[in-house]
């Protein structure tokens, strides 16, 4: 886009009667615009600390060995957190795939079906109900749900605590996403004689995919790294996953177990593991972002 | 998301893959990187069981144990008798290893701080707020204590340390008892609290002037300074391996194992010392389990034992292990 | 919001076609699910409170002294520390994340420039929260713990800045909050940022108007809705965040008026007790989560008012 300023100043001229004001709201313009890149930049500062103390900290441990061995116990040296990476993988897979597919169609049918209904007011009133509920109790749900009813730890009890963690903030953002989409688009799709479905599908979701992604990514984000829904539901594991319904270990149950202890290597090992989490998260992140611009 | 296929994909594989004998275990806090090396070492000498074993708290641990969903449990106040009545498989509490509460300061020029009794209360009831209080010049003579304010940091999470820490406060101060009393979660009148031993560690370290109480393997490993504590002979006792033993061996541990040292006369004893147990049911219906769960349990009762003092725990007395050993043949 | 949902979307004369829709019905199955887990979550929580909802009652909420040896459970301090913490995060947090978004959706700078603002803005998402807490403990503590002790030197009559000043306090705990909801509060506002349909930007430059006149009188009003979900997403993950806050705030059960001094929330609370706890406890801590959860709701009302005096003043742009 243009500047509008100049043009707007070109048009007028510098003669003009309109000058002074033009001075003075081209200058507030500026000023603002100063501002918003000033506090945007100075957003950035406190992250830089953060990454660079992960950084710091995380990268003197960090070699591929740490992705193919088992976490050191206490008093051990070496050894890394492979089994860690692989749950944690598993379980936010498993979550995305339980929680992302109702959370977006829901969505949809609050957004596109019947927006007034009872139904998609009951969806809305209990999504926004739990946002704000700790995640520790997302984990005390799925261990009366899952891990009471199968009777053992497992790393589905796992996927299951952090779906339902995921799942109101994949719904109401994805509404957001919906709401976005402009209205002529629908109108348009039904003007050439699409049906509701096809407009859905064809129209309304493609568009509003990258906004539904950047909430996606948020959710995912956030479950990655919680702790408290997994210790009670996946527990925690020394060895390699062997099955879906087994106490299974995540990197972020390590990082919490290892920064507690009082050895030096463990607590090293934990940020190691900060380090490869958020790494993780953030390739997810770009690729996801990459596959999808380049279908819009 | 094109890792879902994948993941599942390698998922699928592992789990056709060899199936080992798993155990699982939740509960304490304290003892968990014992028990979590122990895991690894015994794995190494029979790979075919697996222990895993997650902190999630006692009262946590207690209640997985009382659900069922794990094979053994473990906590640091053990199975009250109301517990113990509700569990369907019956219960029996193996102590497992001990442990030492210490009081970290951070008083840059005195190394060999003494607390007395009364100084150890005062300052945990906000009674006594400068360190030159008589009291705690009374006991530290020759020692050049600094005007300046104490800062108390105590455990903001529930934790067997506090229940060990405040046991032994009411127990020699019927006014703590009364105004604040023993529990694993309890408010302190003056102070802030820190999340776990790292928390109050982090606390005692960045300023000076502050006092905590941790565990005895967490101040060791930091570095922290540590007071010598008056015990009820009136000896001051600085928290070792050897004073935490002569603490646990003056305990006569009744039948059900379950005992407290809570404020120990023998000579040479310091004052706030623990066990922690494992939880155990009474039966097992699967044979293979049973045998892991014993075999294990008995590694951590003799070899296990030698990794305790490396890890800043105690280890157990003789007496004790032949009397937990002995509860574990109770087992079926 | 449930407003500008109708407002914006009345289903539109939906073409007759034959056949029954089996796409809306695995939409209504999708909703249903959605209720049915979310409000079964709400069972499994109300359940587990009963005892203390018997028990205590309204004095729950009054009662300023926590002391499960006890069995004396009041929330008030955790209810004011929850409510002050969010609220002071979102007051740190509101003007930088609005201007990032706007930042990333204008063209002030090239696209590789605000590409990676993006990313990194993004990148703050996915820190686990251990590690905020952590950060929170080495670098934010001890500024402000000076900051702190100078303000109570300087102005020692304030109340929101009386000493003794602590480094663990609700102040630290708010600034690391309000880092930790940035991301949120950026990333759905500049989707609805985008969303703006172009040819409302181009009718406001045509009439004249500057660049910022066009943001602050059609673009925001118009992406208003997004942005007041976002806040109020954002305000709900600050009040339920657990770790961090725990690791920072200092955990006290003391009421006190200081920014400085340590304080708690209902989050942190049942982070710090959950594990050890038994018996009324437990009902204790879940009667915290109900109360934790009333207030989400109370949050969310207060958005949906603000969108709606938002909306009647923007009527004639909308």
């Amino acid at each position: 886009m243009d500047n509008p300023i100049s043009h707007a100043g070109d048009f007028f001229g510098d003669n003009s009667p309109e000058s002074t004001k033009m001075l003075g709201r081209s200058l507030f313009d500026r000023t603002l615009t100063a501002l918003c890149i000033g506090l945007s930049f100075l957003a950035l500062v406190p992250l830089g600390s953060i990454l660079y103390l992960v950084a710091k900290n995380g990268l003197p441990l960090l070699d591929w060995s740490v992705f193919t061995q088992l976490p050191p116990a206490a008093g051990m040296t070496g050894g890394g957190f492979g089994n860690a990476v692989v749950g944690t993988l598993t379980m936010v897979g498993l979550a995305l795939a339980l929680s992302a597919p109702p959370a977006v169609l829901a969505a949809v049918y609050i957004c596109e079906y019947h927006p007034k209904s009872r139904l998609s007011d009951g969806v809305r009133f209990t999504a926004k109900l739990l946002t704000g509920v700790p995640s520790i109790i997302c984990g005390v749900f799925a261990f009366a749900a899952v891990v009471l009813a199968t009777g053992k730890f497992s790393a589905f009890a796992g996927a299951v605590a952090l779906a339902v963690l995921m799942l109101p903030t994949i719904l109401l953002t994805s509404e957001q996403a919906l709401l976005g989409v402009q209205k002529a688009y629908r109108e348009a799709s039904y003007g050439l004689g699409a049906t509701r479905f096809q407009t859905i599908f064809r129209v309304v979701l493609p568009d509003a995919m990258p906004a539904i992604m950047t909430g996606i990514m948020l959710a995912v984000a956030r479950a990655a790294g919680e702790t408290a829904p997994l210790v009670f539901t996946a527990l925690f594991s020394q060895f390699w996953m062997g099955s879906l319904m087994e106490p299974t270990a995540s990197l972020s149950v390590l990082i919490y177990n290892f920064s507690t202890m009082p050895f030096e290597h463990q607590v090293k090992m934990a940020w190691t593991a900060s380090l490869v989490l958020v790494f993780l998260v953030t390739a997810t992140n770009v690729t996801a972002q990459l596959v999808f611009s380049k279908k819009h | 998301m094109r890792i879902i296929p994948s993941v599942v994909a390698a998922a699928l594989t592992a789990a056709v893959s060899v199936q080992a004998q798993q155990l699982s275990g939740a509960g304490a806090t304290f003892p968990a990187p014992l028990y979590q090396r122990w895991s690894v070492e015994y794995n190494k000498q029979v790979p075919a069981i697996q222990v895993n074993y997650q902190s999630v708290g006692s009262g946590a641990g207690v209640k997985n144990f009382l659900q069922g969903v794990v094979d053994f449990g473990a906590s640091d106040a053990a199975m009250t008798d109301a517990e113990i009545a509700k569990s369907p498989r019956g219960a029996v509490m193996i102590p497992a290893t001990a442990g030492s509460v210490v009081l970290a300061y951070n008083l840059p020029d005195i190394k060999n701080l003494r607390l007395s009794r009364a100084a150890l209360v005062g300052i945990f009831l906000g009674k006594i707020t400068k360190w030159n209080d008589p009291a705690i010049v009374e006991c530290n003579p020759g020692t050049p204590l600094p005007p300046t304010a104490i800062n108390v940091a105590f455990r903001s999470d529930g934790s067997g340390t506090t229940f060990v820490f405040t046991q032994h406060l009411a127990a020699i101060s019927p006014e703590f008892d009364e105004e604040v009393g023993a529990d694993k979660s309890v408010v302190f009148p003056v102070g802030i609290g820190g999340k776990g031993n790292e928390g109050v560690t982090a606390l005692v370290k960045q300023t000076p002037g502050t006092i905590g109480y941790v565990e005895f393997g967490y101040a060791e490993q930091n570095g922290l300074s540590c007071a010598a504590i008056e015990n009820k002979s009136g000896q001051f006792v600085a928290p070792t391996a050897e004073s935490g033993a002569a603490a646990l061996a003056s305990v006569e541990l009744p039948e059900n194992l379950r005992a407290w040292p809570v404020d120990p006369a023998a000579p040479g004893a310091y004052p706030i010392t623990t066990f922690t147990w494992l939880l155990l049911y009474k039966k097992y219906d699967d044979a293979a389990k049973l045998k892991a769960l014993k075999d294990f349990v008995t590694y951590g009762l003799t070899e296990g034992q030698s990794l305790a003092t490396q890890l800043g725990y105690i280890p157990l007395p003789e007496a004790v292990v032949a009397k937990a050993n002995a509860a574990l043949g109770t087992v079926e | 919001m449930a407003v500008p949902a109708a407002a914006a979307n009345d289903p539109i004369s939906a073409p007759v076609r034959t056949g029954p829709d089996y796409f809306l019905w695995l939409c209504r199955a999708a909703s249903l699910a959605a209720i049915f887990v979310l409000g079964w979550i709400f069972w499994e929580i109300f359940q587990e409170a009963l005892p203390a909802l018997e028990e205590f009652g309204a004095s729950f909420l009054s009662g300023a002294s926590w002391q499960p040896n006890r069995d004396r459970y009041g929330v008030l301090p955790f209810l004011v520390g929850t409510v002050a913490t969010a609220l002071i995060a979102l007051l740190i947090a509101l003007p930088p994340g609005l201007a990032i978004a706007i930042f990333l959706s204008e063209d002030f700078l090239p696209l590789p420039a605000r590409q990676f603002v993006r990313f990194v803005v993004e990148l703050l998402a996915a820190i686990p929260s251990v590690v905020y807490g952590l950060w929170g403990i080495f670098v934010v503590i001890p500024i402000i713990q000076q900051v702190g002790t100078w303000c109570a030197e300087r102005f020692p009559d304030v109340p929101f800045l009386a000493g003794p000043a602590y480094g663990n306090s609700l102040l630290t705990a708010s600034v690391v909050l309000a880092l930790m909801i940035l991301p949120t509060i950026t990333a759905i506002s500049r989707s609805s940022l985008v969303a703006v349909p172009r040819t409302l930007r181009e009718g406001a430059y045509a009439l004249g108007a500057t660049r910022w006149e066009t943001i602050f009188g059609v673009i925001l009003p118009t992406a208003a809705p997004g942005v007041v979900a976002a806040t109020i997403l954002a305000l709900g993950r600050a009040m339920g965040e657990t770790m961090a806050v725990a690791m920072l705030i200092g955990n006290s059960s003391r009421l006190s008026w200081s920014l400085f001094a340590p304080s708690g929330t209902l989050a942190s609370l049942l982070a710090n007790q959950f594990g050890e706890a038994e018996g009324m406890q437990v009902a204790a801590l879940m009667y915290a989560a109900l109360v934790l959860v009333a207030l989400t709701l109370a949050v969310n009302f207060a958005g949906e008012a603000v969108l709606r005096y938002t909306e009647k003043r923007t009527a004639g742009i909308r």
